[in-house]
């Protein structure tokens, strides 16, 4: 009986000792990926990476085009998702309770929010960089806002389902029209989670390399011509860091730990944004 | 009156989805319209029915874009198709040179590497939900929850450049050396430790994948682990359970469909990574026995042949290695989803 009981006891206390050892490892990797981006990363940051296009092999230079590149697309892109996003989830929150359509379109949906990114720049590669013949920012915009969509879907469509019934039934009792309702009472009283769908959303793509491979490609010089292929930080990163040049490695750390930065900035601001109306 | 009225159709809710209220109202007493036919009135069912069609426009719209995807990928691959058929799933031969392309190199590359991310990353995982649930204090739930979502977070480049220039030189001195001289030596399994470490190749790819698959497996595993009614829990600890055998012979069982469509999830988003692969698997159009040796998964012989691709059966056959790996995700994030959704309707019943 005793040697049971202890027995028992040791593997509750392994167990838990293990699983104690799995939560460092991963909290492990995610200091070191950290730490090892501040170190090769924070002496490369200087005014020239902000005022410098990209340079040709073994030269200094910086990474202006390609930030501009970045934020433009990445604008552009949530910019298109964002309404298609938030409508389609009106749809299935407000009218989706019956029918076809709702529940294949949550399932479909759901399965795009996972679907490899790389499939969706071979989509816009296929459907309008091969038809117009030319890489392009456009392209780029559309492939990142195919990502944009299936993520605002989602967060538009849970918090619309948190807003209480009676709120609705008592918009309709006044006799507001239901397109009012929807747009003047429930999505008002989400505004913060729909906001932090969109803080997400623009997360994920500013990071989001394989769909602009084939689309927006790249160019090492300054554009602002939405018809031309057009320098993206992710892009570039991955030319650079492949490349056997120092100036490019070095060029890419700064780059790597500006994207990681502005990733982990709009998760946390996402997370306080949509932390706050809670405590009330 | 004549007006569609688009809510006649009353309560009529398909199993899953939330009932409201709403959806049994009719938008006006239809009463009031049938007597006095105001213009105004006519003019607000006419907004209500044009912002509900726009509505179910953008939602239809995502099942085009599904369509969209298969039907431009097929297209795109029918050159291939034609030349290769079926042959190209089973034919290891990639030559541009001589056109002759087979798709099998990255298909095992791409499942190998999946295989290996949960190997790692599953049990990982558990850990991780099991600490969070179970043992964590409360204070400390939030902070640690935050951190391993941040882990989801991170850019899959920045784990391939932090996997090329720091884990990989890393393995190739320490890990590797040790993996061949003591697994390599096995019987059996020795095989697949063989070969000279070079620190990139099949195996490590993995490992990183597995990192970046931990965080999206942890958390179904965590929300699936605190759907478990407090009472059957309590009931096991009044009977005199450990900790572990609580989650063992409770917890689990109770959540076994989550937790593995929890892992199907998982797997999908490694089966379909691709620039932390690319950076780190090689890309080498070979079989090799050794989890060692460099290879090449689809998404990465993509990724870095794409653009360079000249000709057009080179081009369709990528294409079509795009195609298959849509597939197999496809059906893999369906298995997940349907999973996790039958979890969700068993809730209401034994709750």
């Amino acid at each position: 009986m005793r040697s049971n009981y202890s027995r028992r006891l040791f593997a509750n206390r392994f167990n838990l000792f293990m699983s104690l050892l799995t939560m460092a490892f991963g909290l492990a990797f995610l200091f070191w990926i950290l730490f090892t981006l501040f170190a090769a990363g924070f002496h490369a940051l200087s005014i020239d990476l902000f005022t410098q296009m990209t340079p040709p092999p073994g030269s200094k230079g910086g990474l202006l085009n390609a930030i501009i590149g970045s934020l433009l697309m990445a604008v552009m892109g949530t910019a298109l998702g964002t309404p298609i996003g938030i409508l389609a989830g009106i749809y299935l929150a407000e009218y989706g309770s019956r029918g076809w359509l709702a529940p294949s379109t949550r399932f479909i949906n759901d399965i795009l929010l996972s679907a490899p990114s790389i499939v969706i720049g071979l989509f816009i590669y296929e459907i309008y960089v091969f038809q117009v013949g030319h890489f392009s920012a456009w392209a780029g915009a559309f492939a990142l806002a195919l990502i944009v969509i299936p993520v605002v879907i989602r967060t538009t469509e849970n918090m619309l389902r948190l807003v209480p019934d009676s709120l609705r039934e008592a918009a309709v009792a006044l006799g507001t029209p239901q397109w009012k309702m929807i747009v003047m009472v429930t999505l008002r009283s989400v505004r913060a989670g729909v906001i932090t769908g969109v803080l997400l959303a623009v997360a994920r793509i500013s990071g989001e390399t394989a769909p602009l491979l084939f689309t927006s490609l790249n160019n090492q010089f300054w554009t602002t011509d939405l018809n031309a292929p057009m320098a993206n930080l992710p892009v570039v990163i991955f030319q650079f860091a492949m490349s056997p040049y120092n100036d490019w490695q070095e060029l890419a750390w700064a780059g790597a730990l500006l994207i990681t930065l502005a990733v982990l900035v709009l998760n946390i601001m996402a997370r306080v944004l949509f932390r706050q109306p809670a405590p009330k | 009156m004549g007006n569609a009225n688009v809510h006649a159709p009353m309560m009529q809710t398909t199993a899953g989805a939330i009932p409201t209220i709403i959806d049994a109202l009719p938008l006006r007493p239809q009463v009031s319209v049938a007597k006095m036919p105001d213009p105004k009135q006519k003019i607000v069912q006419l907004q209500d029915l044009f912002f509900r069609a726009v509505t179910r426009f953008f939602a239809f719209l995502v099942l085009a874009i599904l369509v969209g995807i298969i039907v431009s990928l097929v297209y795109g691959s029918l050159p291939a198709i034609q030349k290769f058929g079926f042959g190209f799933l089973v034919s290891s031969e990639w030559n541009p040179v001589t056109e002759k392309f087979g798709a099998l190199v990255p298909i095992v590359g791409t499942l190998l590497t999946s295989f290996i991310a949960l190997l790692i990353g599953v049990p990982v995982s558990f850990g991780i939900a099991l600490f969070l649930t179970e043992l964590s204090p409360p204070w400390l739930k939030r902070p640690l929850g935050t951190a391993i979502e941040l882990l989801a977070a991170i850019p899959s480049i920045i784990y391939g450049m932090w996997g090329l220039f720091v884990l990989a030189p890393l393995f190739a001195d320490h890990l590797q050396p040790w993996l061949i001289n003591t697994l390599g030596m096995a019987p059996v399994i020795g095989a697949l430790f063989k070969g000279p470490p070079q620190g990139i190749g099949v195996f490590t790819a993995g490992f990183v994948l597995a990192i970046m698959v931990i965080p999206f497996i942890a958390a179904v595993m965590r929300d699936v682990f605190e759907v478990v009614p407090p009472v059957l829990k309590e009931s096991a600890y009044g009977i005199g359970c450990t900790t572990w055998e609580v989650v063992r012979n409770i917890v689990l069982p109770y959540t076994k469909v989550g937790v593995i469509g929890g892992i199907m999830l998982g797997l999908g988003r490694a089966l379909g990574e691709t620039m932390a692969v690319t950076f780190l698997i090689g890309n080498a159009h070979q079989l090799n026995a050794s989890i060692l040796a460099p290879g090449n998964s689809i998404a990465s012989a993509l990724a870095n042949e794409f653009t360079e691709a000249v000709g057009d059966l080179y081009t369709s056959a990528l294409i079509e290695l795009g195609l298959i790996l849509f597939v197999i995700t496809f059906i893999v994030l369906a298995l997940a989803k349907l999973l996790l959704l039958q979890l969700a309707k068993g809730e209401g019943r034994t709750t």
